[in-house]
C-alpha cells in the first residue's frame, strides 16, 4: 500500500496531529512500509473466524448504581493547565460574529 | 547484636535476606538508605526518572516500627522501583513523555496500595519507552537508559528503567507493564527475571492505559521466588478495573523447589531457526537437554500463525493506542500549548509539542488502520487473526505443560542500532507479542550468557492462569544453573 502526502494529512487531521514538510515525507514511507507489511495478514482465510477483541471469557460487569465517594473538585482540577471557578477552562468555541 | 549496614548485602534476592530483616539483623532504614545511595552513584545509567529519597525513609521507618511490634507484612522491607506509568498519589507519574512532564497524580493504583501494605519501600520511578512505546527504551523523553552490563547497550524495553534498576543493584525488585514483551525483553537483556501473567490477573487500575486488551503489570527480580512472592502480593481481583479475572489466587511459592519429572514442554519450531542468534539457540539446547535429564518430556510442536503476529499486533495495539491517547487533549491534565488561538489549535498544538516521534508515529498507524474504508480490511482483519494466533497456543496444551522458547531473537543490541528504522525495531518483538495477543502467561528467566557475556533469558508460557507451571519450571531452571 502506497501512502500519499495527502493520506499522511488527512490521518493527521483524524489524530489531531500537525507535522512539517519533513515530517510528512517520512511518514509517508515510514507507514507505507509497516502497512504493507500489515497486508501480510491477506494471505489468510478468516472468512469463517470469529473476531476476538477480548481473550478472557468475561463481558460487562456491572456494579450497583450507588453514589460512592469521588475525587473531590479541587484535586481533579488540580492538574488542569487552566481552569477557572471550579471548571476546566478552554479557548473560547463559540465566537461572537 | 550487631546492626548490620546495608552494604553487607552486596546482590541479594529479597527472599535471601527476608529472614535478617525480620530478625532485625538489618533495618529497614539502613536497607534503604544502601540502596539510595546506589541509586544515587547510578545516575548515569538513567533508569529512575524519581528519586523518592525522603518519602522512602518514612516508608523504612513504619516498616520498622511494623516488623518491632510483630506486624511485618509479607513483603516487608522489599526495596521497590516503580514504572513511571504506574501511578502513586502525590507523585509524578510522566510515562516518559513531555506531555505528563508535570503530571502529579491525584490516585494510587491498587497493585501500589496492595505492595505498600505488605510492607514495601518504594525508592523511586523508573525511566520508559514513552507511553510504553519501544523495545530499547530510546524512546524516553527523559533519554536513553544504559543496560547496566554494557553502557554502550540497550536495557531492552519499554520497562528498560526498571530492569536496569533491578540488574545494576538500585533496588530488589521492581514494577513493569508488559504490552507485547516491555517486561520479558528488557528483563531478559539485563539478566533478571520478569513475568507476565495472564491478561487480567493484575489490577490495571492506575496504569496508565496504552494498549488496553493487552496491558498487564508483573514484578521484575533477582529471583523466581522474590518474582512469585510479589505476584502473590499483587494478583487478584479488582472492582476497580473491570477486566480484572474474579478468580481465586493460587499459592505461587507452592510450586518452587518442585522437580520436572514428567512435565511435558513444547518447542515450537517457529521460534527457532532463520534469524536468532547462534548463542541463543545453544544455550536453548542446553537447556533442553538438562530438562529432558531431569525428566520433562520435550515435544516438538508448531504454531503455525506464528509469522503474522507481528502484523497483527501492530495493527491492534496502535489501533488500541491512538484511541487511548485520545485523551491527551491540554484540557483536564498535561502540556498545554501556548500559542492557540481556539480550541482545535490548542488540540493539534498541544499534542504535537507534548509526544515525541514513536508516540506519533503509533498514533498516525492506529488512526489509519481505524480510518473510514480500513477498518475492515486491517483491525477487523486482526481481530480474526488473534483467535487463530490464541487458537494455535491452547491447541498446544491440549498436549502440552508449558511451552519453551527464547525471550528476544538476539541479545541487548547497541543503543541507536535500529532506532532509524521503525519496522525492524517491531520485528524484534517476534517471540514477545503473540504471548500477548493470546492473553497467557509468560516469564523470561536467565539461562547464559553470549560470547560477549551478554544474559540470554529464555521464556516459558503457561494455559491462563498457570503461573505457578511457569514458576515451577523458572525455578528449576534457576536452581540447576547455581
Amino acid at each position: 500500500m502506497e501512502i500519499t502526502r495527502s493520506d499522511v494529512e488527512n490521518v493527521a487531521q483524524l489524530a489531531k496531529l500537525k507535522f512539517d514538510d519533513d515530517e510528512i515525507d517520512q511518514l509517508r514511507q515510514q507507514m507505507s512500509s509497516i502497512i504493507s507489511y500489515f497486508e501480510k495478514l491477506s494471505e489468510l482465510n478468516t472468512d469463517d473466524v470469529a473476531p476476538l477483541s477480548h481473550v478472557l471469557d468475561i463481558t460487562n460487569r456491572m456494579r450497583p448504581d450507588e453514589v460512592r465517594e469521588s475525587l473531590p473538585q479541587d484535586i481533579a482540577l488540580s492538574n488542569a493547565p487552566v481552569s477557572k471557578r471550579g471548571y476546566f477552562s478552554v479557548p473560547k468555541v463559540i465566537s461572537n460574529d | 547484636m550487631r546492626e548490620k549496614s546495608g552494604s553487607d548485602l552486596a546482590v541479594n534476592s529479597y527472599s535471601e535476606i527476608r529472614n535478617e530483616i525480620l530478625s532485625r539483623n538489618i533495618t529497614c532504614t539502613a536497607l534503604t538508605a544502601h540502596y539510595l545511595e546506589k541509586m544515587d552513584e547510578g545516575r548515569d545509567m538513567n533508569a529512575f526518572i524519581s528519586f523518592f529519597s525522603v518519602h522512602a525513609m518514612q516508608q523504612a521507618e513504619q516498616v520498622d516500627l511494623a516488623i518491632q511490634n510483630g506486624n511485618a507484612g509479607a513483603l516487608a522491607g522489599l526495596i521497590l522501583a516503580v514504572k513511571d506509568n504506574i501511578v502513586i498519589e502525590g507523585q509524578k507519574a510522566t510515562c516518559g513523555s513531555n506531555i505528563l512532564n508535570n503530571f502529579v497524580s491525584p490516585y494510587t493504583a491498587t497493585v501500589i496500595e496492595r505492595l505498600e501494605s505488605a510492607g514495601a519501600i518504594i525508592v523511586g520511578k523508573t525511566n520508559m519507552d514513552e507511553f510504553a512505546m519501544g523495545s530499547s527504551n530510546e524512546t524516553s523523553h527523559y533519554g536513553v537508559v544504559r543496560n547496566p552490563l554494557d553502557p554502550e547497550r540497550v536495557p531492552g524495553g519499554s520497562s528498560g528503567g526498571s530492569a536496569a534498576a533491578v540488574a545494576a543493584n538500585m533496588c530488589l525488585a521492581a514494577l513493569g507493564s508488559d504490552t507485547g514483551g516491555s517486561i520479558r525483553q528488557p528483563a531478559s537483556f539485563c539478566g533478571v527475571v520478569g513475568i507476565k501473567p495472564t491478561y487480567g490477573r493484575v489490577s490495571r487500575y492506575g496504569l496508565v492505559a496504552y494498549g488496553s486488551s493487552f496491558d498487564q503489570i508483573g514484578p521484575i527480580t533477582r529471583s523466581v521466588e522474590d518474582n512469585a512472592r510479589i505476584l502473590q502480593c499483587i494478583a487478584g481481583f479488582d472492582e476497580r478495573d473491570s477486566t480484572s479475572a474474579d478468580m481465586p489466587v493460587p499459592d505461587y511459592t507452592t510450586t518452587l523447589g518442585q522437580d520436572v519429572n514428567g512435565i511435558t514442554i513444547g518447542l515450537p519450531k517457529e521460534y527457532m531457526g532463520e534469524g536468532l542468534q547462534p548463542d541463543i539457540q545453544a544455550t536453548l539446547d542446553e537447556t533442553i537437554q538438562l530438562l529432558e535429564q531431569a525428566g520433562a518430556t520435550i515435544k516438538p510442536i508448531s504454531l503455525p500463525h506464528t509469522e503474522y503476529a507481528i502484523a497483527d499486533y501492530y495493527i491492534l495495539v496502535t489501533a488500541e493506542a491512538s484511541s487511548n491517547l485520545e485523551r491527551y487533549d491540554g484540557v483536564r491534565y498535561g502540556h498545554r500549548s501556548r500559542e492557540a488561538a481556539s480550541l482545535e489549535e490548542m488540540y493539534v498544538n498541544s499534542r504535537s509539542e507534548g509526544f515525541g516521534a514513536e508516540v506519533k508515529r503509533r498514533i498516525m498507524l492506529g488512526s489509519y488502520v481505524l480510518s473510514a474504508g480500513y477498518y475492515d480490511a486491517y483491525y477487523r482483519k486482526a481481530q480474526k487473526v488473534r483467535r487463530l494466533i490464541s487458537n494455535d497456543f491452547h491447541k498446544a496444551f491440549e498436549t502440552c505443560d508449558c511451552l519453551l522458547t527464547p525471550t528476544a531473537p538476539s541479545t541487548a543490541f547497541k543503543i541507536g542500532e535500529k532506532t532509524d528504522d521503525p519496522l525492524h525495531m517491531y520485528l524484534s518483538d517476534i517471540y514477545t507479542v503473540p504471548i500477548n495477543l493470546a492473553g497467557i502467561p509468560a516469564i523470561a528467566v536467565p539461562c547464559g550468557t553470549d560470547n560477549q557475556n551478554l544474559p540470554i533469558g529464555l521464556q516459558l508460557m503457561a494455559k491462563p492462569f498457570d503461573e505457578p507451571m511457569i514458576y515451577r519450571v523458572a525455578h528449576f531452571l534457576e536452581q540447576a544453573q547455581r
